[in-house]
């Protein structure tokens, strides 16, 4: 259902209507449009702060986590009035006092198998600002099944990639990438960091493309892949084809519903593959160590500058990527206690000290974040 | 002359924390091979089995060598290969 725009809108979006490649039209298709936003994170504030200025009738956004201080370094929609908010609530009432005239749908849910068709369906731009595989792939091939333009972007340190999937005309995410890689294999952001301005660039690029899209102006970033790295301060951009064999959007599709993601990127649920002696909690290390006699060998498997922001006495430093060089001056009789910053590193950590025929490890249980919490309030987490 | 092979921040820290590599080779299989012969880890993170992982995309300038003629694609001493690797930025907990 179409509506007119009204006075007060004519006047707020006067910089647009007096472009010719916008105008009345062009401002009319984004009152119109619907938009849904995967994630309200660090890709998701730019798009929600610009898409809202821009004009867009609705816009939907998903996500289930809630504002930390550690976002406010990149992620500009939220404050730190709205700490320990809900990022979808935190984001809509930020939206709102930005443009009241958009209509703002939340969804504070984790995207799934299950719902992300229903979510997905009345819209009609999807746009990836997810921080993980599975929830990559699975918004692909949602807007694969549905035909809707998903306008992707990904960030890792400061480097950043972004295109638009719009199988009718290009290629898709599968098309680029077939299969994921598996966990452990590429950095996270929280291991590997992220520089802050780096989303607000690259969100803003999709925010570009999926105004472009709705109001049909210039050439989309379809079939191509742009490629942002922010210390070269460099843009460059690479072909992107339909793979004729792709499983989700070739001549013969084999992914012809939503499967389960999870277990297409390998991820099993919530085993480190540690049995129960491997493992202890920091209110139990701290028992230990507070107690006379040996005290287990502390071994920190982080990187150096994790290290010097905050490290537990008595330990030594050892980077997991260099660990297999340095059994050698790891007690062998001694029970050694391996930590990183959540307990997912030092998880490898132990994997890689078993195979070396290393007996007496045990995993601090939530890592460095976790004593900081339940051992020594003092300490900063990070 | 030497190909330039560019080295996606991701996978810097298993090829000397070096952005990029400069390489003699006829052809992209074999830059690739020398590449990994200087840094055995990351060869790791490239390939599998002797093939080229699936989340990891090869280019010679702007065209994936899949659509080339894959790792026995021609080099020659203008062109710049790019190792770009899946990434799935965010806030995922370590």
């Amino acid at each position: 259902m179409d509506s007119q725009l009204s006075n007060d809108e004519i006047r707020r979006y006067s910089r647009h209507l007096i472009m010719p490649e916008v105008g009345l039209q062009g401002q009319q298709k984004l009152k119109n449009a619907s938009v849904l936003l995967i994630g309200a994170g660090g890709l998701g504030s730019p798009l929600g702060l610009y898409l809202a200025a821009a004009g867009i009738g609705k816009l939907g956004l998903v996500d289930f986590d809630v504002v930390d201080e550690s976002n406010l370094q990149r992620q500009i929609i939220h404050g730190t009035s709205t700490l320990g908010q809900p990022k979808h609530a935190s984001a809509k009432a930020r939206i709102h006092d930005l443009n009241p005239f958009v209509e703002v749908e939340t969804y504070n849910t984790a995207l799934s198998s299950d719902n992300a068709l229903d979510i997905l369906r009345p819209y009609d731009i999807v746009i990836d600002g997810t921080d993980n595989f599975p929830t990559r792939y699975l918004v692909n091939d949602a807007c694969v099944l549905l035909n809707k333009p998903n306008v992707y972007g990904s960030i890792f340190r400061f480097e950043g990639q972004a295109s638009v999937f719009a199988v009718k005309e290009g290629p898709c995410y599968r098309c680029l990438y077939p299969e994921p890689p598996p966990p452990g294999l590429v950095p996270s952001c929280a291991e590997g960091g992220v520089f802050g301005v780096l989303p607000g660039i690259i969100g803003t690029i999709q925010a570009t493309e999926a105004i472009k899209l709705i109001i049909g102006a210039g050439a989309p970033l379809i079939g191509r892949l742009l490629l942002f790295d922010a210390l070269d301060m460099r843009f460059r951009e690479l072909k992107l084809r339909k793979n004729p064999n792709c499983p989700v959007c070739g001549s013969h599709p084999t992914v012809t519903k939503l499967i389960d993601y999870q277990q297409f990127c390998g991820i099993a649920p919530t085993s480190d593959g540690l049995t129960d002696e491997e493992r202890i909690t920091p209110r139990q290390l701290a028992g230990v160590m507070g107690a006379p006699g040996t005290h287990p060998f502390l071994l920190d498997v982080r990187e150096p500058h994790e290290w010097e922001i905050v490290h537990l006495n008595e330990a030594t430093l050892v980077p997991l990527n260099t660990l297999a060089g340095h059994f050698d001056e790891l007690p062998r009789e001694q029970e050694i206690v391996v930590y990183c910053k959540g307990g997912t590193r030092s998880a490898k950590a132990i994997d890689l000290l078993k195979n070396a025929g290393f007996h007496r490890i045990k995993n601090l249980e939530g890592g460095i974040t976790r004593w900081a919490t339940d051992v020594d309030p003092s300490l900063p987490t990070y | 002359m030497a190909t330039r092979i560019s080295i996606p921040t991701a996978l810097r820290q298993y090829a000397g924390n070096n952005s990029s590599v400069s390489i003699e080779a006829p052809t992209v299989g074999a830059a690739l091979k020398t590449l990994t012969a200087q840094y055995p880890d990351l060869g790791k993170h490239l390939f599998a089995d002797d093939k080229l992982r699936s989340f990891v995309n090869v280019y010679v300038n702007d065209d994936d060598i899949r659509y080339l003629d894959g790792e026995t694609t021609p080099l020659t001493e203008r062109d710049e290969i790019s190792i770009i690797p899946a990434i799935a930025g965010g806030n995922a907990k370590d």
